[in-house]
């Protein structure tokens, strides 16, 4: 039997019986005939597609922009959706944003534009002041190729202070479902971590969905299908974060924008590299449950936790919890101890002590919304001015984020300067065999990864290291 | 003096009017071809491609692919009625694979099915039967090997083998400089529509809609007069979509015929990427014989270009590399060559410069090693090699240096760039800091307007008055983005004296003018500017005997201004002059041509003046770099280009901006990278990054040169702007030599590949240093 997704658009109800595996673009473009949301890439990359969007359930959370490429049908029941044909709202053309945009020369050849001009609405219905970076950080998931972006930043900032979104009335709860059967394919949305975990044990088969920003490339592509689909998104367990005076343990589907308002006090440099993961559209969806189980060896998340000593909690209905140090998760190329009954419950991280320094570095072609060629996440306790504990984390290096042990080893118990860094440089050798790829070669990740400890002992120092900051 | 030379009273001309499509941009209701409604029985399609680098295609199996969900029609070959060659200049480029497999991503056929997703997983589907070969993938072993796909081009002058004979040094280098992507942000599309008679009705994404039309119609094995193409807009083509759009328009055109079905075609991102050309990767080698205190006698310089499968437009894309080696600089003596070689990845084709970026920057690396090796300033270097304002000095190809701007340009922006003040400082930080250092650069720009090619430099235009005198507007001129369309329109509105809003603007239509140029070589409002001038004119000046006899006045006290007609202080609306115009049975339609005058080309010899005018740019680029990791950023950009007297300071502003950070890109973090089987693997935005609005410098001053009308007689006087200001760019690049020369011995010249990743930084880095050692 059929089964609809209901959803908001633009103030509107809406209910459709597509495939719960369509993408939310082809949604919007070939099923509803909203055509001004574009597709520019089909990867998440270059926000073309962007929407404002609100899971199901979340009503106090602010509508965050999102690429509707590599969003599914199955992630928005219940939810809400602007797209640049809302952004005015009804009866008026277009909003500050919009207006400031046609007036400044923002648009050159205009098809980046609808999804630049969601996405700065997201940004300013957010934050009405927001400095130059923060209209960086916004924008850094939407790419222009004719405009040289400058107009783009000046009518971001023209238009602060007078951008909201009309609030828009919820879905009837009487449409929302925990399931829709459509066109062949199906979706689960399990509301409770133990209707999870039957779902999970009654169907191995089905693609266990979290914010989709990795598994959404190839639906995007149409290399595959997801004839049977289980979200996390709604789980209400899932979705909490619980703060302790020690640490904090996240909900697998938390997600990574909210990691970062979490752990910006207590780690800015980690900070840094989760705004740098990415960009809002992915952070707003992509989650640090589906981060870590993807299991990439580039992903920036682990080399992180990892350095900061995060534990993983599993949970099956068979066996109940199981808690494991991070780092003993990744078993090999893609490969993790989860279990096909198994979903990841949640991550716990330690908050920053007294006397504990931790920095990340992330190096990739472009600063903002690339994937890492060499990521370096370095925790350190230090006593009496020499290293007493360290924890050095790499993603990029091998098959798997990992730690460096014989960098490790060769700083333990020394005063940590160039010199010293210089020498656990060295000892990296030891420690990896990185490949060479698009990102770069094995020789270059082996000498950068090495010096990237040269520059821990220079920040730590506090000495200005990264041209970014100049 | 013409009247579009000293125009009395500007009222649009000039001004910063927005582009015509901003509000639709913004609200999204511009409407680009995949955003067109369906006609009933649309199909849509996509392209089956090479997997393999180079092969024999044996067959092709497309029984599973056409049995699966909606598919209506697969193509190959063999399906082709008329020729299957699409080359844009030669011939022999087919349009599907026959038996030579020539690169990963080469088109062998179509599918067309109800849906686009059904289309492209059959597509995927379909089984190509082939045996594979070994490819060549380098430039240097195909060159060794002989493998080109044109002959060579030899740009002499003078006997450079004497001058090297007795420069007081000769200074050798090599430069590799890697290719881009064009990443317009709307991929290749086209829309086909079958109508009666074998008629064809093509909405096509591209800069050359004759070209579109005329391999459309020959593919079908009809002719041009079938087939009307149409664009509204483009998504960005920056090159891209000059002839590379004859791909997908042919394809889409020929499933059209073959179902009878309007067939829309578009290709996902990481097909455009492999299945379409991108600006040519080349190596540049040299020597120069100068003088001790700096000045170039003679030079040697050789270009190996990555022509791909096959030549496509790479003959005259080398060729403005010939002709802009010289960029500022004279060359007393000069042998410039340029080898088209053959390799099995994606033939490379047209990008915003043509050619000119890798002339341009090779200039300027070796302008930079001669300052570095003879240890002196490289502006002083530069200034005493620049074509004097008043010596008659000639280019290598023998066309005279006019209006020389580059002493202004360039004295200008070092003045309000502080050069002198920032270079100390800069100096000053790099002899303390261990980790970050910094540099400086300074560059000018010289360049030609014009195809090299004499008969593309013609456009036509029509224009029609109506009765309630509004305006219709149409050109050969297409909009990517560039702004031509309201520019146009400015000037059909400054000759009648109206607003912009009684313009109305037309999509770009091969049945309303034929035989267009593509709008390319920067040449858009140049043309057709001067073509819809010279229509409006002609319809303005039937209009004025008209409005003189209303008045009883002699025709020259006939004033058009502010959408009224005046004579002394009575007046009349435009509208009414036009229903009169019309009452008396005078023509309110007409079709302006326009030839550019004074240029000829000899391109055997390589020698004449291929360029009407040229136009002069200069920059300084300030830039960091880390040298543990190579990381590097831009700090701070000055730029001043000459536009002549601007049609639109807005939009020329936005062209200088775009252009200058999309040269960055190239330079900088746009990289290509292939696999040893051939493959591309880098064909979408997450493997390959384009500049994001962060890496913009934070401190970015661009202005457009003052008080500086074109000598030559131009459209009101302005100047071409698309590409120049890209190779503005090439001063970050040179900045960060300058940054990567501060890690050596002084007398040292960096080795700094393009595109400058953070890898290739710190290998420049790495490679100074074991020199300094």
């Amino acid at each position: 039997m059929t089964t609809h997704t209901a959803f908001v658009l633009n103030g509107q109800p809406v209910a459709t019986e597509v495939r719960p595996d369509t993408t939310v673009l082809d949604l919007l473009r070939d099923h509803l005939g909203r055509k001004g949301t574009k597709e520019g890439c089909a990867e998440g990359d270059c926000g073309a597609c962007t929407i404002l969007f609100r899971r199901g359930g979340d009503a106090e959370a602010p509508m965050l922009a999102a690429n509707s490429c590599i969003m599914s049908v199955a992630q928005i029941d219940g939810g809400e959706i602007v797209t640049v044909e809302g952004l005015a709202g009804e009866g008026a053309v277009l909003n500050a944003v919009q207006d400031e945009m046609a007036k400044n020369g923002s648009s050159q050849c205009g098809f980046c534009t609808p999804g630049i001009a969601v996405a700065l609405t997201g940004l300013l219905a957010r934050n009405p002041d927001p400095d130059e970076g923060a209209i960086h950080d916004a924008l850094a998931g939407n790419l222009c190729r004719c405009t040289g972006y400058r107009p783009i930043v000046d009518a971001a900032k023209a238009a602060a202070a007078r951008v909201r979104i009309e609030p828009a009335p919820a879905v009837d709860e009487n449409l929302v479902t925990s399931h829709t059967d459509a066109g062949g394919a199906t979706a689960h949305r399990p509301r409770d971590l133990r209707g999870l975990l039957m779902l999970r044990r009654d169907h191995p088969d089905a693609v266990l969905l979290a914010g989709g920003t990795d598994l959404g490339v190839p639906l995007a592509g149409y290399e595959t299908r997801w004839p049977e689909t289980i979200t996390t998104g709604h789980v209400a367990e899932l979705r909490r974060t619980d703060t302790g005076d020690d640490h904090w343990t996240f909900g697998a589907a938390i997600t990574w924008e909210e990691v970062l308002d979490a752990v910006g006090q207590d780690y800015p440099s980690f900070a840094t590299l989760i705004r740098r993961f990415g960009s809002t559209q992915i952070r707003s969806m992509g989650t640090i449950g589906g981060n870590i189980g993807t299991a990439s060896p580039i992903g920036d998340g682990p080399p992180a936790l990892i350095a900061l000593g995060a534990t993983i909690t599993l949970v099956s209905l068979e066996d109940g919890e199981r808690t494991m140090p991070l780092e003993n998760f990744f078993l090999d190329y893609r490969k993790t101890q989860l279990r096909a009954d198994e979903v990841i419950a949640s991550v716990t991280v330690p908050r920053a002590k007294v006397g504990e320094t931790m920095r990340t570095y992330k190096i990739s072609k472009r600063y903002d919304q690339d994937i890492s060629t060499v990521c370096g996440a370095y925790w350190l306790a230090m006593d009496n001015g020499t290293v007493a504990d360290i924890r050095i984390a790499y993603g990029g290096m091998a098959a798997i984020p990992t730690r460096a042990p014989n960098a490790e080893a060769a700083l333990r118990g020394k005063v940590l300067t160039p010199e010293t860094a210089r020498e656990a440089g060295k000892a990296l050798a030891a420690d990896f065999k990185p490949l060479t790829d698009w990102r770069g070669s094995a020789v270059y990740r082996q000498r950068v990864a090495a010096n990237l400890i040269e520059r821990l002992a220079r920040d730590v120092a506090g000495e200005t290291v990264e041209v970014m900051a100049l | 003096m013409n009247e579009h030379v000293q125009p009395v009273h500007r009222a649009v001309v000039g001004k910063g009017i927005a582009h015509d499509s901003a509000k639709k941009h913004v609200s999204g209701q511009a409407v680009y071809i995949d955003d067109m409604a369906d006609m009933p029985g649309t199909l849509h399609a996509a392209l089956i491609l090479s997997p393999v680098a180079k092969g024999t295609l044996n067959g092709v199996d497309a029984s599973e692919a056409a049995a699966m969900d909606g598919v209506v029609a697969i193509v190959t070959a063999d399906d082709i009625p008329g020729h299957n060659d699409i080359a844009p200049i030669l011939s022999g480029e087919p349009l599907f694979a026959e038996k030579a497999l020539d690169y990963v991503g080469m088109p062998v056929g179509a599918v067309a099915a109800e849906t686009f997703e059904q289309a492209v997983r059959a597509a995927h589907a379909v089984q190509l039967d082939l045996t594979e070969q070994t490819p060549v993938l380098d430039i240097e072993e195909a060159h060794a090997r002989g493998d080109h796909v044109i002959a060579p081009q030899r740009l002499v002058s003078g006997d450079v083998d004497a001058a090297l004979e007795k420069a007081d040094r000769i200074v050798e280098g090599r430069l590799e400089i890697g290719g881009q992507d064009h990443f317009y942000l709307e991929t290749q599309i086209a829309y086909a529509i079958p109508g009666e008679d074998g008629d064809m009705t093509v909405h096509s994404s591209t800069q050359h809609p004759t070209e579109v039309q005329h391999h459309v119609a020959h593919v079908l094995g009809g002719f041009a007069n079938a087939v009307d193409v149409q664009v509204r807009r483009m998504g960005g083509g920056f090159g891209g979509k000059e002839s590379q759009a004859t791909i997908i328009a042919c394809a889409a055109a020929l499933l059209a015929r073959k179902t009878g079905r309007p067939v829309r075609m578009r290709l996902k991102r990481s097909a455009d990427m492999s299945a379409t050309g991108k600006r040519h990767d080349m190596v540049s080698k040299w020597r120069i014989g100068v003088t001790d205190q700096g000045r170039i006698v003679g030079a040697d310089v050789e270009y190996l270009a990555r022509a791909g499968n096959t030549a496509d437009l790479t003959g005259p894309v080398i060729t403005r590399s010939l002709t802009h080696t010289d960029n500022a600089y004279h060359f007393p003596a000069a042998r410039f060559v340029g080898h088209a070689c053959k390799t099995n990845t994606v033939s490379n084709t047209a990008f915003r410069g043509f050619g000119g970026p890798q002339g341009v920057i090779t200039s300027e690396a070796m302008i930079d090693q001669i300052a570095r090796e003879l240890e002196m300033d490289p502006n002083r270097v530069r200034a005493i090699n620049y074509y004097g304002p008043d010596t008659g000095e000639t280019t290598p190809y023998g066309q005279p240096v006019e209006q020389n701007r580059l002493v202004e340009v360039t004295d200008l922006v070092l003045q309000s760039a502080q050069w002198q003040h920032r270079r100390a400082e800069i100096d000053a930080h790099n002899a303390t800091d261990p980790v970050i250092r910094r540099g400086l650069a300074m560059m000018p720009v010289k360049f030609g307007i014009s195809f090299n090619l004499p008969s593309l430099n013609q456009a036509g235009a029509l224009v029609h008055v109506y009765q309630d005198g509004s305006v219709h507007l149409n050109h050969g001129g297409t909009e990517m983005g560039q702004g031509l369309f309201v520019k146009v329109a400015q000037v059909v509105a400054e000759v009648f004296q109206l607003d912009i809003e009684a313009v109305k603007i037309t999509a770009t239509h091969t049945g309303k003018v034929p035989n267009t140029s593509p709008t390319a070589a920067s040449t858009g409002s140049d043309l057709n500017g001067m073509a819809a001038f010279k229509a409006a004119t002609a319809i303005r000046d039937r209009m004025t005997p008209v409005a003189a006899r209303h008045f009883d006045v002699p025709q020259d006290e006939i004033v058009f201004r502010e959408g009224r007609v005046h004579a002394g202080n009575r007046s009349i609306s435009f509208a009414e002059l036009a229903r009169m115009s019309w009452a008396e049975r005078v023509s309110l339609s007409e079709a302006g041509h326009y030839a550019t005058p004074k240029i000829h080309w000899d391109g055997k010899a390589m020698k004449g003046r291929p360029f009407f005018y040229f136009t002069y740019g200069a920059a300084v680029a300030e830039v960091a770099i880390d040298t543990l990791t190579g990381e590097n950023r831009c700090l701070r950009a000055d730029i001043l280009q000459d536009c002549g007297a601007s049609l639109n300071t807005a939009i020329d502003l936005g062209q200088i901006e775009g252009a200058f950070v999309q040269g960055m890109g190239w330079l900088t973090c746009e990289e290509l990278w292939w696999d040893d089987k051939g493959r591309l693997r880098t064909v979408g935005p997450s493997t390959y990054k384009i500049p994001g609005s962060r890496d913009v410098p934070p401190d970015f001053n661009v202005a457009i040169l003052e008080s500086a009308p074109n000598a030559e007689e131009t459209v009101f006087r302005s100047k071409a702007v698309g590409e120049p200001p890209l190779m503005l760019a090439v001063s970050v690049w040179l900045a960060l030599r300058d940054a990567v020369a501060s890690c050596g011995e002084p007398g040292l010249s960096p080795n700094l590949r393009t595109p400058a990743t953070p890898e290739a930084v710190l290998d420049a880095i790495d490679d100074i240093r074991a020199r300094s050692a």
